[in-house]
C-alpha cells in the first residue's frame, strides 16, 4: 500500500516553471484502499496521484498508506508519516469517523491537513483550526441543499438516514431549509443490509417524496429495493449515492433520481473538462466526487507551493486560504473557518449511451456557507 | 532456569530495549509502536486469564477493551469541557484516577455478563459472549452522547503524577511497568490456590464440585478480572491514540485479541507479549510492501495454526505448551 | 398502522428468517457432523454473490448466474475443505477460530484483487419482477414471496436427505458416532468433503439470491455470518430444526423491532427523539434476545446433542 510516487519519475515537461520555491515536499496521504469501502479511495488516490503528475512538479514526493477504514489503523499511520516520514502535510481521509480520530491530534502539532472528503460539524465550529483546511464540503451541505430544493415541488417528505453522527447531521442539514411536512423520519441501522420493513412504512405514510441519505453499500441496496418494490414516490438525495464509483451497481434504478452535489462532469468550465479528460484518458472510468475533490485538493496544494516555502507555516497557510487555483468546480473561496464557499447544484441520474451518468437540471444554493461558521473563532 | 524463562527475559528486554534505541536515535515512531504491542498484549494478558487459565474461550472481550478506554474519554472530555459528569462528579485527567474507574467499571459490568454467560459451555460460551459485545457495540454507535460512530477524540493526552505523558517514551514506560505487573499478576494467579482450583475446573468441573468448591464461583472471578485487566489496556489504549471509537467494540478486535494469544502460544505467561509484537510486526511490515497486506496476514496466520502449533513460544521455548 | 402493512412486515420478517436458514443450516450441519466452528461461511456467501453477478453480467442470464453460485460456492467450499479444514477437526476450538478468521481475510482481499473495488451490479430476474396482492389491500414483491418458497423448499428437501437418503443416514451416524462409522468402512473424508461442499452451496445460493436485493460488495459476508452463528445458538447448535425455528424467530424478531418500536416510543416521548432510542433498542434486540434464551436455556431451543 505504500507508493512513494516521486513526481520526477513522470517524464512530463514542466510547464510550470515557475516555481518560487524549489525544495522537496513530502505529502502523506491517509485513504481506504482495502475492505468494502476501497472504491472511493482509490478514485481519491487516483486523481490525487494524476493530478501531481500533470504539473510536473518534481518536487513533491507522495507518502500513501491504506487505512483499511479503521480509526486506529489510520492513528497510527498519522503518527508515522509526522514522527518517521516527516511529512509536510496530510491528506486523504474518506469518512467523517476517520478524520476525528487524526485530525486533532494532527493539527494539534502544527501539522497541515487538507480534508479531500468528510466535513464533520465537530471541525467547522468552535473546534476549527487554522491547520485544518476542508477543501470538499461541511457534512451538511449537499442534505441543506436537498432541502432548499425540495421545497419546490415537495410538501410531505419521509426522511431517513442511519443512526448515527453522519446520519443525524444529514437530516438535520435537510430539516434546516426544508419547509413542508415530514411525514416519517426514521433512523435505520449502521451497515443495515435489507429495507422491506422501511420501504413498506414510506408506502403506508402517504408521503408525496422520500429523502435519503445512506451512504455506500447502504444506498445500493435501498435503491435497488426501492425501485423493486414498485413504489413510485419519488426519491433524492446526496450524490453521494449517485456517484460515479456506486451508480453501475444500482443500475436503471437510479434513473431520473434528483441529488445535490458540488460538482458533476458536465459543469462548464475548462478546468473540469481538462480533468474529466485527463482522468478517462488514464484510468479508463468517469471520475466521481471524490476524485474532482481530490484533484482540487492536489492543486490547491499546488497553486500554494508555487507562492509560498512549505517549511514556513504562516506564509502557506494564507498561500492555501487565498485558494488561488483553478477548481473544477467553477468558483471557490473559503469561508473564516477554512471551509468552501461554493455553489451547491441539483443533478439528474441519465443515462450517456450504456453509461450511468449524472447531468446538472438546477442550482440549489449559489456561494453557499455552512451554519457553523459563526462559531469559529479563528 | 527453564528454557521458557530464558525466552521470557529475551521478550521483556527486547520489548524494553527497542523502543529505548529507537527513542536515542530519534525515531520517535517506533516507540509509539512498542507502545501499542506493550497495551495489545495488556489487554490479551487479561484474556489469557479467562482463556489460558480457565479455558473460557471469550469472544467479546472487546466489550472490556472498548469500555475501558470509553472511561478514558468520557472523563477526560468531562474534564477538558469543565462539565461535571453525574451527581455533581467532576471528570478528570489523571491516569490513575481514571485507570481505577476503568477497572471498577469493567468488573461491574463483567459480573452479570459473566454471571449469565457462565451458564454455558464450549461454543455456546463463545457466542452468548459475543452477543454481549454486540450489544454494548450497537449501543455505542447510536448513543448521540459521547460520539456515536465518530467517537471521542482526548484533545490532551491525561496525566501521570511526575511524567510527561505527552513525549512517547515516558508513556511507553508506563505501560511497559502496568504490562509487567499484569503480567506478574498472571504468574501469581496461575501459581496460587485460585489458579489451580481454576485450571481444575477447566480439566474436571465434577472433581472440583466432589471437593467442596464451586466452579461457577471461580470461573465468574476469573472473567472478572480478566475483563478488568483488558479494561486496563482499553484505557492505556485510548491515552495512546487519543481517541476512542466503536471500533474498539467490534467483534473484529475480540477476534484479535484471541489471534495475539495463539500466535503467541496460549497458556503461557509471555504468550500474548509474543502475539503482540508478532502480529504488530507483520502488520507493519506487509502494510509497508504491499496494498493486498491482508491477503498476506492471512496466509501467515494460517500457516501458524496449521504448521506452528503452540505459538510462537512453542516454537522458541521447544515443545508445545499444552492447553 | 393498517393490517396490510402489518402482513407485509410479517413476510418482510419470513423472508429475512428464510435467507438468514439458508445460512444457518450450512453452518449447523458442519458443526453438527464436524464439530468445526467456520467462521470463513460468509466468505462462502460473498463467493456466490460475486459468482452470480459475474456470470449474470457475462451470460445476460440471472439463471445461469444463480447455478454458477452454486458451483462456486460448492467448489470453493470443497477445496477450503480438502486443503484447510480437514486438519482442524481434531483441534479445539481456538484453532478453528484462528483459522478460519485467516480464511476470511484471504477471500475478502483475495475477491477484491479479482474483482476490483466497487460493488457489482446484479438485478432480479424479469420472470420474478412485479408485485402480488395482498389480502386487506396491500402488495408484497414478487421475488421475496420467491425467496420464501426457495427457503421452504430448501427445508424440505434437507429434511427428506437426512431422514431418507443413504447419505443423509451417514450424516445422522457421523454426528452421534465418528469413530464407529469409520469403523464400518464409511469413506469419512469424502463424507466430510460433500457435506461441506452442500454447507457452501446452500451459503452460496443465499448469496445469490440476496445479491440481487443488496449491493454485492467484500465484506458482505460478514453482517450474515454473526446473526447466522446468533441463529444457531437460539436454535441448538447441529439441530436444523432448531436452525429454522431460530432463523424465523431472528428474521421476525429484528423486522418487528425496527417497525415497532420506534412507534411505541412514540406514544411516551416526541416522535424525533423516539425514532433515535428505537433504532438503537431495535439494533440490539436480537443479541439481548439471544442472551435470554441462553440464559435459560444453555443449549439453545432444540439441541441436538449435549
Amino acid at each position: 500500500m505504500k507508493n512513494i510516487l516521486a513526481a520526477s519519475m513522470f517524464t512530463l515537461s514542466l510547464a510550470a516553471s515557475g516555481l518560487a520555491y524549489a525544495e522537496s515536499v513530502k505529502i502523506g496521504v491517509i485513504t481506504t484502499l482495502s475492505g468494502g469501502g476501497a472504491g472511493l479511495g482509490v478514485d481519491m488516490r487516483d486523481a490525487f496521484a494524476l493530478a501531481m503528475k500533470q504539473s510536473g512538479n518534481k518536487d513533491v514526493e507522495l507518502v500513501i498508506e491504506d487505512d483499511a477504514q479503521k480509526p486506529e489503523i489510520a492513528v497510527q499511520l498519522a503518527e508515522k508519516m509526522i514522527q518517521s516520514d516527516k511529512v509536510d502535510l496530510l491528506t486523504g481521509i474518506i469518512w467523517s469517523n476517520l478524520a476525528m480520530a487524526v485530525v486533532p491530534n494532527a493539527v494539534a502539532q502544527d501539522i497541515i491537513y487538507l480534508s479531500p472528503n468528510a466535513g464533520p460539524s465537530a471541525l467547522a465550529g468552535a473546534n476549527c483550526n487554522k491547520n485544518y483546511f476542508n477543501v470538499a464540503y461541511q457534512n451538511d451541505n449537499f442534505h441543506e441543499a436537498m432541502g432548499q430544493y425540495a421545497n419546490k415541488d415537495y410538501k410531505k417528505t419521509f426522511i431517513l438516514a442511519p443512526n448515527y453522527p453522519a446520519g443525524k447531521d444529514s437530516l438535520t442539514g435537510f430539516k434546516r431549509y426544508y419547509k413542508g411536512e415530514l411525514v416519517g423520519e426514521v433512523y435505520t441501522q449502521v451497515g443495515q443490509t435489507d429495507y422491506a420493513a422501511e420501504i413498506a412504512q414510506i408506502r403506508d405514510s402517504g408521503a408525496d417524496s422520500v429523502f435519503f441519505f445512506l451512504p455506500g453499500g447502504m444506498g445500493i441496496s435501498f435503491m435497488k429495493q426501492y425501485a423493486q418494490s414498485g413504489v413510485n414516490i419519488p426519491v433524492m438525495g446526496p450524490g453521494f449515492s449517485f456517484d460515479q464509483d456506486i451508480l453501475p451497481a444500482v443500475g436503471d434504478a437510479a434513473l431520473g433520481v434528483k441529488n445535490s452535489s458540488s460538482w458533476s462532469k458536465d459543469l462548464d468550465n475548462e478546468a473540469n473538462k481538462q480533468f474529466v479528460e485527463a482522468f478517462k484518458a488514464e484510468y479508463d472510468r468517469l471520475p466521481s466526487v471524490y476524485a474532482a475533490q481530490s484533484w482540487d485538493t492536489a492543486n490547491l496544494i499546488l497553486s500554494a507551493l508555487s507562492k509560498a516555502s512549505v517549511k514556513d507555516k504562516d506564509a502557506f497557510r494564507a498561500a492555501l486560504k487565498a485558494a488561488d487555483f483553478k477548481s473544477v468546480r467553477g468558483e471557490f473561496t473559503f469561508n473564516t473557518n477554512n471551509h468552501p464557499i461554493q455553489n451547491i447544484y441539483v443533478r439528474e441520474v441519465i443515462k450517456e449511451g450504456d453509461v450511468l451518468t449524472n447531468k446538472i437540471v438546477g442550482t440549489a444554493f449559489e456561494d453557499h456557507k455552512d451554519a457553523y461558521a459563526e462559531q469559529c473563532k479563528m | 532456569m527453564s528454557r521458557e524463562t530464558i525466552v521470557n527475559i529475551v521478550l521483556a528486554l527486547l520489548l524494553l530495549a527497542i523502543p529505548l534505541g529507537a527513542s536515542a536515535m530519534g525515531e520517535q515512531f517506533y516507540v509509539t509502536l512498542a507502545t501499542r504491542i506493550a497495551i495489545l498484549a495488556l489487554a490479551a494478558t487479561g484474556l489469557n486469564i479467562a482463556l489460558g487459565l480457565g479455558g473460557l474461550v471469550s469472544f467479546g472481550h472487546a466489550a472490556f477493551f472498548g469500555l475501558g478506554g470509553y472511561a478514558a474519554g468520557i472523563l477526560a472530555t468531562h474534564a477538558f469541557n469543565a462539565e461535571p459528569l453525574f451527581f455533581g462528579l467532576p471528570g478528570t485527567t489523571s491516569m490513575p484516577v481514571i485507570w481505577l474507574v476503568a477497572i471498577m467499571v469493567c468488573g461491574l459490568v463483567a459480573l452479570p455478563i459473566g454471571a449469565i454467560s457462565l451458564r454455558t459451555t464450549g461454543v455456546y460460551f463463545i457466542m452468548i459472549t459475543l452477543a454481549f459485545a454486540q450489544m454494548i457495540y450497537y449501543f455505542a454507535i447510536s448513543w448521540p452522547a459521547y460520539g456515536g460512530e465518530d467517537g471521542l477524540s482526548i484533545y490532551v493526552r491525561n496525566a501521570f503524577p511526575g511524567v510527561n505523558t505527552a513525549q512517547p517514551l515516558p508513556y511507553f514506560l508506563i505501560c511497559y511497568v502496568v504490562l509487567m505487573a499484569a503480567l506478574g499478576l498472571f504468574w501469581l494467579l496461575r501459581g496460587s490456590r485460585f489458579g489451580a482450583a481454576l485450571q481444575a475446573a477447566r480439566q474436571n468441573a465434577t472433581r472440583l464440585s466432589a471437593v467442596g468448591i464451586a466452579p461457577f464461583n471461580i470461573r465468574l472471578v476469573a472473567f472478572a478480572i480478566s475483563a478488568m485487566v483488558t479494561g486496563l489496556a482499553g484505557a492505556l489504549f485510548a491515552d495512546l491514540n487519543r481517541f476512542v471509537s466503536p471500533s474498539m467494540l467490534s467483534w473484529h478486535m475480540s477476534g484479535e485479541l484471541i489471534v495475539l494469544i495463539i500466535l503467541g502460544g496460549k497458556g503461557g505467561l509471555f504468550g500474548p507479549v509474543a502475539g503482540a509484537m508478532l502480529y504488530v510486526l507483520f502488520e507493519f511490515a506487509l502494510g509497508g510492501i504491499t496494498e493486498r497486506w491482508q491477503f498476506f496476514l492471512g496466509l501467515i496466520l494460517l500457516g501458524v495454526v496449521l504448521f506452528a502449533r503452540g505459538g510462537l513460544l512453542g516454537l522458541l521455548a521447544g515443545k508445545a505448551r499444552h492447553g | 398502522m393498517s393490517l396490510a402493512l402489518l402482513l407485509e412486515q410479517v413476510l418482510n420478517g419470513l423472508q429475512l428468517g428464510v435467507m438468514l436458514f439458508l445460512m444457518a443450516a450450512g453452518l449447523t450441519l458442519i458443526f453438527g457432523v464436524m464439530g468445526l466452528i467456520n467462521l470463513a461461511h460468509g466468505s462462502l456467501y460473498m463467493v456466490g454473490a460475486f459468482a452470480c453477478a459475474a456470470v449474470a453480467a457475462a451470460t445476460g442470464s440471472f439463471w445461469i448466474g444463480l447455478v454458477a453460485s452454486l458451483i462456486a460456492a460448492a467448489a470453493a467450499g470443497a477445496i477450503m475443505e480438502m486443503t484447510v479444514i480437514r486438519r482442524l477437526y481434531d483441534r479445539d476450538h481456538l484453532d478453528q477460530v484462528l483459522a478460519t478468521f485467516a480464511l476470511i481475510l484471504i477471500f475478502s482481499e483475495g475477491t477484491r484483487w479479482l474483482f476490483g473495488s466497487f460493488p457489482l451490479y446484479l438485478d432480479i430476474p424479469p420472470l420474478l419482477q412485479g408485485a402480488v396482492p395482498l389480502p386487506g389491500g396491500g402488495q408484497y414483491q414478487l421475488y421475496r414471496l420467491a425467496i420464501i418458497g426457495v427457503g421452504i423448499a430448501v427445508a424440505l428437501g434437507l429434511y427428506l436427505l437426512i431422514s431418507r437418503t443413504r447419505l443423509g443416514m451417514r450424516i445422522r451416524a457421523g454426528e452421534s458416532d465418528r469413530e464407529m462409522i469409520a469403523a464400518l468402512g464409511v469413506d469419512i473424508r469424502t463424507l466430510y468433503t460433500v457435506v461441506f461442499a452442500l454447507g457452501a452451496a446452500l451459503a452460496g445460493l443465499a448469496g445469490a439470491m440476496v445479491g440481487a436485493l443488496q449491493s454485492v460488495q467484500v465484506g458482505m459476508g460478514e453482517p450474515a455470518l454473526i446473526l447466522a452463528f446468533v441463529v444457531i445458538v437460539i436454535g441448538g447448535i447441529g439441530s436444523i430444526k432448531g436452525a429454522l425455528f431460530g432463523a424465523i424467530l431472528v428474521g421476525l424478531v429484528d423486522t418487528m423491532g425496527r417497525f415497532l418500536l420506534p412507534k411505541a416510543l412514540a406514544l411516551m416521548m416526541p416522535a424525533a427523539q423516539a425514532g433515535l432510542i428505537g433504532a438503537a433498542l431495535a439494533s440490539m434486540l436480537i443479541y439481548i434476545v439471544m442472551a435470554l434464551i441462553l440464559a435459560f436455556r444453555p443449549s439453545g431451543l432444540f439441541a441436538a446433542q449435549s
